[in-house]
């Protein structure tokens, strides 16, 4: 049994973390959310040249072959960093479905663009009404010449304000809460009848809701086999999740880091408040909750690339419990340390606090996922 | 024992829901229950209102131009009012100010800023903490020296709710740094327009602009505007925190809160059904909504002890904590009830002139920011720490 990341995984890590350093300054960061993109394209390029955004793909791609691991490597950095840019959108969901649904032919006209920082993707899964289950679509993709029409509405589709393809779930036949019948299209944004609204989040970046509306798409739009995508999206949904653990770990770092600083260094009743014990106890339950976190984080990470399993869906559906209830924790008790400084916008701690609360909102809350859970109890 | 409001509290309610009925403007209503902006104008037209009818200062004596209620009667205003979607009373003028100047105060300064303060002419902040003097309030910086009939004001208050609608701030400014710390402070009543005041936005995570930071340089204060005596402002601070103090339970905001909630989660989906009928999602409603059905006895229990001419005390304190509490548990539903839909902010739809298609619901944009906004809760009127603290001082005897 070891813990420890080996010599390349550590260097990646390292890699990400000094760049990450250099150019992802919090007054940075606040720029580049401002910002029509909402993320910094000199960042995203740099990622691209090293290498990073084609670490999940095999070498031909100038990837590593990543796995899990090596994911989790990056997105902690990037986390701690609260970086913008979307990695886990573009690399891990838009490669991903692509890779393990498209064929050569697809794969060979996308992943080079993806693994390389050039084309970013965005994943369009959710709708109105799914509340975090990725099987509940009510668009319809139907055939139409040897083609397909798509007609219905996405939901927070994280990135897509700015992606050059969007990856969108339609249903192709079955009830709207099937996992059966589901199919996946890739869709150029700037066709006839796709309508984005676009918005920037609570937490910082971008996105929009995509409108479909008699959208015509040719028949090599269509990523795998029509209505065989539900296992395809649940897959690719886990190794998300796994990054977002990952990416959650690295803002909880920083967030507790940030906190016991302020304990030692903010003074009132003469004494630096880190020595009222009640505070001291609760700086305590935020690391023990982070390392909760980290363990089910690295759990996470080892799983992610591993064949579809009962056990795969478990360790995915806990980890995601637990960071979910550990970010928030951590952001709710870190602001109520702080005081009032730690509401302020101009004060990083609470950019971080405000990442934390919403990765809870992305590809299931701590509920969605205890009621996964619960519901896998019988077949564990 | 009778848990009933008697046939005269009654009639009162039913007053004062005559009385809502045909005055609370249909728009300030609208935005007060769907969490959306209330302008200056809008808090000023309905005092105005309030005003009108002689129940805007339900907590100063008749010769001065408040309305003698009862501890119940009060609480009966509040509850309907939350309810009704009143907007909440900006309580520094009326409900802090106002009292410290009928108690203390003399006979000019309550003749010159009461009835100012009754016809919305002043608009009253705060000037209470400092960046270093926060729960540690009493360890103010900010200096007054006297020369001749002037103090000269040095520092800076931070946290100043509202500030940039003020003309008028009180603060608490050290005049004698020989004393132990409670002892040199002194109570002033600063006009804001006075030259050497900046006030600084506070930008706060929800991208609000609601308090402020008030830097003095060489502000030039009458020293007719000491209230009582010089050195004696922490007797006066305090007897004001006891007034801030009721109310922060917050028990009709949370029940507006509540149905609040209950409506959004009524029509946000789940599994094909609305939230509201989702087996998980129900029970955590039902659990915050029991906490504060109990945190209401609780309010009404310490109300007809001061009915019954009692104090309230660290009891306060005590609900204090529970009632920010469960506002806030509500205020994390309403986010979650939210889905992915939590995540977009749409500043746009908090505007209640807003007229485009909402992106989810009707009342969504204003959820995840307000539940970041509602942190505060849990800091601000004496942290939910500094509360605990009291308790076990006062009652428990620790």
């Amino acid at each position: 049994m070891d813990f420890q990341l080996n010599e390349e995984q550590q260097m990646l890590q390292d890699t990400v973390a000094r760049m990450v350093r250099g150019e992802y300054s919090f007054e940075k960061r606040l720029d580049f959310s401002e910002t029509e993109l909402g993320y910094s394209a000199d960042f995203w390029k740099q990622l691209g040249e090293l290498g990073i955004t084609a670490v999940p793909f095999p070498e031909e791609l100038g990837g590593f072959g990543g796995t899990g691991v090596e994911v989790q490597s990056v997105m902690t950095e990037l986390g701690r960093g609260l970086c913008l840019e979307p990695y886990v959108q573009s690399v891990i969901l838009g490669g991903g479905l692509i890779s393990q649904a498209g064929n050569d032919d697809q794969k060979d006209h996308w992943l080079p663009g993806i693994a390389g920082g050039e084309l970013q993707v965005a994943v369009a899964l959710q709708e109105p009404q799914s509340h975090y289950d990725l099987h509940r679509v009510e668009t319809r993709a139907e055939r139409s010449g040897d083609g397909y029409t798509l007609n219905g509405r996405k939901a927070v589709v994280i990135g897509g304000h700015s992606a050059g393809l969007l990856v969108v779930s339609a249903r192709t036949s079955g009830d709207s809460d099937s996992a059966e019948g589901l199919s996946l299209f890739a869709i150029d944004p700037k066709v006839d009848g796709v309508e984005r609204r676009s918005y920037p989040t609570n937490d910082g970046a971008k996105g929009c809701d995509v409108f479909l509306d008699n959208v015509r798409l040719s028949a090599d739009a269509l990523l795998g086999d029509e209505g065989k995508a539900g296992p395809v999206i649940e897959y690719q949904a886990g190794r998300a999740i796994a990054a977002l653990c990952a990416e959650a770990v690295g803002c909880m770092e920083e967030a507790n880091k940030l906190t016991l600083d302020y304990l030692k260094q903010r003074k009132q009743f003469g004494v630096p408040i880190g020595s009222f014990q009640v505070l001291q106890h609760r700086m305590v339950d935020m690391m023990s909750e982070l390392e909760q976190a980290r363990s089910m984080a690295i759990l996470a990470a080892s799983v992610a690339d591993n064949e579809q399993s009962t056990e795969r869906r478990r360790v995915l559906a806990a980890a995601k419990n637990v960071i979910g209830r550990a970010g928030q924790f951590i952001s709710e008790s870190g602001i109520q340390m702080h005081g009032g400084i730690g509401m302020t916008w101009e004060y990083s701690f609470a950019h971080y606090a405000k990442r934390l609360i919403l990765i809870n909102h992305q590809l299931g809350d701590d509920d969605h996922h205890l009621e996964a859970f619960a519901s896998l109890l019988q077949a564990g | 024992m009778d848990m009933n409001y008697t046939a005269d509290e009654l009639a009162f309610r039913d007053e004062v829901r005559a009385f809502l009925d045909e005055n609370l403007p249909e728009d300030i209503a609208a935005k007060v229950k769907g969490f959306k902006k209330l302008t200056k104008e809008d808090h000023q037209r309905w005092q105005k209102i309030l005003s009108g009818q002689g129940w805007y200062a339900t907590h100063w004596p008749e010769e001065y131009g408040g309305v003698k209620w009862s501890p119940v009667q009060k609480h009966i205003w509040d509850d309907e009012s939350c309810r009704y979607g009143v907007p909440r009373t900006v309580p520094f003028g009326v409900n802090m100010v106002a009292p410290v100047i009928i108690k203390f105060g003399n006979e000019d300064q309550k003749q010159k800023y009461l009835p100012r303060i009754l016809s919305g002419e002043d608009w009253w902040a705060q000037g209470y903490s400092e960046p270093g003097a926060g729960s540690d309030l009493a360890s103010v910086k900010t200096r007054a020296v006297r020369e001749g009939d002037h103090y000269i004001v040095n520092g800076q208050k931070t946290w100043t709710t509202l500030g940039q609608h003020a003309n008028m701030i009180f603060c608490l400014v050290r005049t004698n740094t020989e004393v132990k710390k409670q002892e040199g402070i002194s109570f002033l009543l600063i006009d804001m327009e006075t030259p050497g005041i900046a006030v600084r936005p506070i930008i706060t995570l929800d991208g609000e602009h609601e308090v402020n930071e008030v830097f003095f340089e060489n502000v030039k204060v009458p020293v007719e505007n000491l209230v009582g005596e010089e050195d004696k402002g922490w007797t006066y601070a305090k007897y004001l925190l006891t007034y801030e103090r009721t109310g922060l339970a917050g028990i009709g905001l949370s029940k507006a809160a509540l149905e609040h909630l209950k409506d959004l989660a009524s029509r946000r989906m789940k599994n094909g059904r609305p939230l509201l009928e989702d087996p998980s999602f129900s029970q955590r409603i039902a659990k915050v909504e029991i906490d504060l059905l109990a945190a209401g006895i609780s309010n009404l229990r310490i109300i007809a002890a001061v009915e019954g001419g009692g104090m309230p005390g660290a009891e306060s304190s005590m609900l204090k904590v529970k009632g920010t509490e469960i506002r806030q548990s509500i205020n994390d539903l309403a986010r979650r009830a939210l889905g992915a839909y939590a995540m977009p902010f749409v500043e746009e739809e908090m505007s209640l002139d807003y007229d485009g298609e909402f992106l989810s619901d009707e009342n969504a944009a204003p959820v995840t920011p307000q539940y970041f906004n509602n942190r505060k809760l849990s800091i601000f009127g004496g942290s939910n720490e500094i509360q605990k603290n009291i308790v076990s001082k006062m009652i428990l005897g620790l």
